[in-house]
């Protein structure tokens, strides 16, 4: 018996917690927004998201079977989670082989090529979609016909295509001011009825998304709040709306599900509030001053690679130095 | 009413108290005590009997070897039989005196009877010099795991003041209730004890922290306790590591012991309240210690319970006492789950550090394999003293110590609250404790 006794240092319990509970858990909370997309786009949203995880997944079987040789790490479910944002954050009509090549990108450049799972700089879904964003600009805005914009009805706003469809933030975009908050349908907007990517759309099914993250402590809430506060904030000091700058484009699913990325996001609470309120407030200079009606992606990406610098200068204050 | 807790970090394990409320029972004497003379932190005792030597209850068989060491007492009388090496539960090689018990049946009796208790009269003349030395003479150590010896703790250091007595009757670690049957059976004793040391350090106030999930500890406190204004129960939040001793003090006094100072820095002075027993029976009873209480429990022991114990005692004589090794047992650890040791042979003796002989069955004693680090900053949150462990890890892993030094890695209490959560498995602590071993043997600037 002596011999069979299993000797290792404390602590010997453990919390149960594991990278597959996590990731499940982000998972699950995806679902909602996922339903939202389905109900609102169709059979396209289902199709994009389909291609989108599984070449998600077989890109980074591909990789880790025949160039890292090591064993397969699937089941974790963060190649999964990958090709859902990856496709939460493209159009419901993009060809198939354009959702591929995005899906390509995120793992095998945003992900795979810094060694894994841990290791990358940037948010993979991201940088697969910024990558299509740049290479098939009208492609990655060009929204499906017959879906709401998001406005009640379309007096005045000429630059609105009744048979393209527009997003939300792009119609008031281009018409400089034109068209007043009036017109805006808030409860489409709040339900996820309106026009988009498919994942951005359901504003009250992120944040049930939210939600189930924060009771499940998969995420704290610094950074999704510090964002959203942020952006509302400067939002409403560059004189716009912070409902809409809030509600109506990708901000929502980049503060909850974006910025959060464990990876990516700084290691403690003063950094991550620092991370998030930047997020908000390069978010909101881009969609001022910009060229671009969305910045979220340009904002995460951008303090993505700050986060390096952030975890270097914020330290947690050390026990014994805050004396009383 | 809010309860009172630390302010950072810190994890909620199970209870799993399985021995909570369960009596005292004392275990039968062996034929063979045998006794380490490394009983303390610090240096072992010197030996100061012969082979073929016989010996008395209580008598002194080692004696404290420097200012941080304590002496050891057989706690039964016998022969002495050999001095020499053995090894302890770890596996450690360790000089130990070995003791033949006369009169296995009368031993108890026996050591009882050897003792003329002080009276109050005579307690009450004992200047706060001389109380330090009888708990020190009587080779009291800290019970909590830790083994300080209580005279070295008593003797406040030149120009600083102590404030405030704090017993710590926290016991957060899951699994062990050794601290919470004594408080239950022996709340008297332990008031008493508190008085002593309050008197020893010269101060007038003291607190015994409880985690709540003891009611029944802290009613029995309460009752006792009901009009005194000079000793006070405090419950406590159940929170790990609340009984970790600069936790508690924060919890209950609201101050912080500055980065490598003493718990006598923040002005407390910090007792297990299984220590403040033990210096009770030093001053009344005129006691060594040389027994305490064990908490010996696992999900699939037959007979968990709270056994009073003798120094010296095997470990695997106790497991047979509390029913025998289940047939899975994958793990016996000495302490609790969380900062216990995993012990590599139970013919090993009990020592004063022993609070608790944890029987993990198979399916709790493997580690999980270890997954790459996804920076999910939870090491950072449950960190009670704010350190950031994956990192300390990393640079541990790359042999960077002199960095790892500026990360505050010796404010580490090894709580083991961040390899607990990592998702990933990773032995976060193993790292950790690996480079403060290394920075130990650095040469000192």
């Amino acid at each position: 018996m002596e011999n069979k006794l299993t000797v290792s240092l404390s602590p010997h319990l453990h919390s149960h917690n594991s990278i597959s509970r996590s990731m499940w858990n982000v998972i699950i909370a995806l679902i909602p927004a996922l339903a939202v997309a389905i109900w609102t786009f169709g059979v396209d949203a289902l199709w994009v998201i389909a291609v989108s995880v599984c070449a998600c997944m077989l890109t980074e079987w591909l990789i880790e079977r025949f160039m890292f040789h090591r064993p397969c790490t699937l089941m974790n479910g963060s190649a999964i989670i990958t090709g859902l944002l990856l496709a939460f954050n493209l159009p419901s009509i993009l060809p198939w082989w354009m959702v591929v090549v995005g899906a390509v990108v995120a793992i095998g450049i945003g992900k795979m090529s810094f060694g894994g799972l841990g290791c990358n700089i940037w948010n993979p879904a991201l940088v697969g979609r910024v990558f299509l964003l740049i290479s098939f600009p009208a492609a990655m805005t060009t929204w499906p016909a017959g879906v709401s914009s998001g406005l009640v009805h379309m007096s005045g706003a000429s630059g609105a295509d009744a048979t393209t469809g527009a997003t939300l933030l792009a119609t008031l975009n281009e018409s400089n001011g034109e068209i007043g908050m009036s017109s805006v349908d808030f409860m489409d907007m709040a339900i996820g009825h309106m026009n988009g990517s498919l994942g951005e759309v359901g504003s009250i099914a992120i944040l049930i998304g939210l939600v189930y993250m924060l009771i499940t402590k998969v995420i704290t809430w610094h950074i999704p709040v510090s964002m959203i506060g942020s952006a509302a904030l400067f939002s409403w000091a560059f004189g716009g709306n912070p409902l809409l700058d809030v509600f109506a484009g990708g901000l929502l699913l980049g503060a909850v599900f974006m910025a959060t990325d464990y990876v990516t996001s700084p290691m403690t609470k003063a950094g991550q509030l620092i991370y998030g309120f930047m997020i908000g407030f390069i978010t909101i200079v881009i969609r001022r001053y910009g060229s671009y009606p969305e910045g979220v992606s340009f904002a995460i990406l951008l303090m993505n690679s700050f986060t390096p610098i952030i975890n270097r200068y914020c330290h947690p204050t050390l026990f014994g130095r805050r004396r009383k | 009413m809010k309860l009172k807790t630390f302010r950072k970090g810190g994890i909620h394990p199970a209870p799993s108290k399985l021995t909570s409320g369960m009596p005292i029972v004392e275990i039968g004497v062996s034929s063979e005590i045998r006794l380490e003379l490394a009983e303390s932190i610090g240096v072992p005792a010197r030996c100061i009997v012969k082979p073929g030597q016989s010996v008395s209850a209580g008598e002194m068989i080692a004696e404290a070897a420097a200012f941080v060491s304590a002496p050891v007492h057989s706690p039964v009388a016998g022969t002495v039989k050999r001095i020499e090496k053995l090894r302890d539960p770890q596996g450690f090689w360790r000089e130990a005196v070995v003791i033949a018990t006369e009169h296995i049946e009368t031993a108890v009796d026996e050591a009882e009877e050897a003792l003329s208790p002080r009276t109050q009269d005579e307690v009450d003349a004992l200047t706060p010099k001389e109380i330090i030395d009888i708990v020190g003479n009587a080779g009291v150590v800290g019970l909590g795991g830790a083994t300080f010896p209580t005279r070295v703790k008593l003797s406040i250091p030149e120009g600083k003041k102590a404030e405030v007595v704090i017993l710590n009757g926290a016991e957060c670690e899951p699994f062990l209730t050794c601290d919470e049957v004594l408080m239950c059976g022996y709340p008297d004793r332990i008031v008493a004890g508190c008085r002593l040391i309050m008197k020893a350090v010269g101060v007038d106030r003291a607190i015994i922290g409880i985690e709540a999930n003891k009611p029944q500890a802290i009613a029995a406190f309460r009752r006792l306790l009901k009009g005194c204004d000079d000793i006070s129960v405090q419950p406590l939040k159940m929170k790990y590591p609340q009984g970790g001793e600069k936790q508690l003090i924060y919890a209950l006094t609201g101050k912080e012991v500055p980065e490598g100072g003493l718990p006598v820095d923040a002005g407390a002075v910090v007792d297990n309240v299984a220590t403040a027993y033990a210096v009770y029976d030093a001053i009344y009873n005129r006691k060594p210690l040389t027994q305490r209480v064990v908490t010996v429990t696992g999900p699939h022991l037959k007979k968990p319970g709270n056994y009073l114990v003798k120094i010296g005692t095997t470990i695997s004589s106790i497991i047979e006492a509390a029913g025998g090794l289940p047939e899975d047992t994958g793990k016996v650890i000495a302490g609790g789950p969380m900062m216990g040791k995993a012990m590599s042979r139970l013919d090993a003796p009990t020592t004063k550090a022993i609070s608790g002989i944890l029987v993990l069955p198979e399916s709790m004693s493997k580690r999980r394999s270890e997954e790459p680090c996804i920076r999910c900053a939870k090491c950072v949150s449950v960190c009670p003293m704010g350190l950031e462990p994956y990192q300390m890890m990393n640079l541990s892993i790359a042999k960077r110590f002199e960095d790892i030094t500026k990360l505050h890695v010796m404010s580490c209490l090894e709580c083991g609250s961040c390899s607990y959560v990592c998702p990933s498995h990773r032995p976060l602590l193993d790292y950790i404790r690996y480079a403060k071993q290394e920075i130990r043997k650095m040469p000192k600037k």
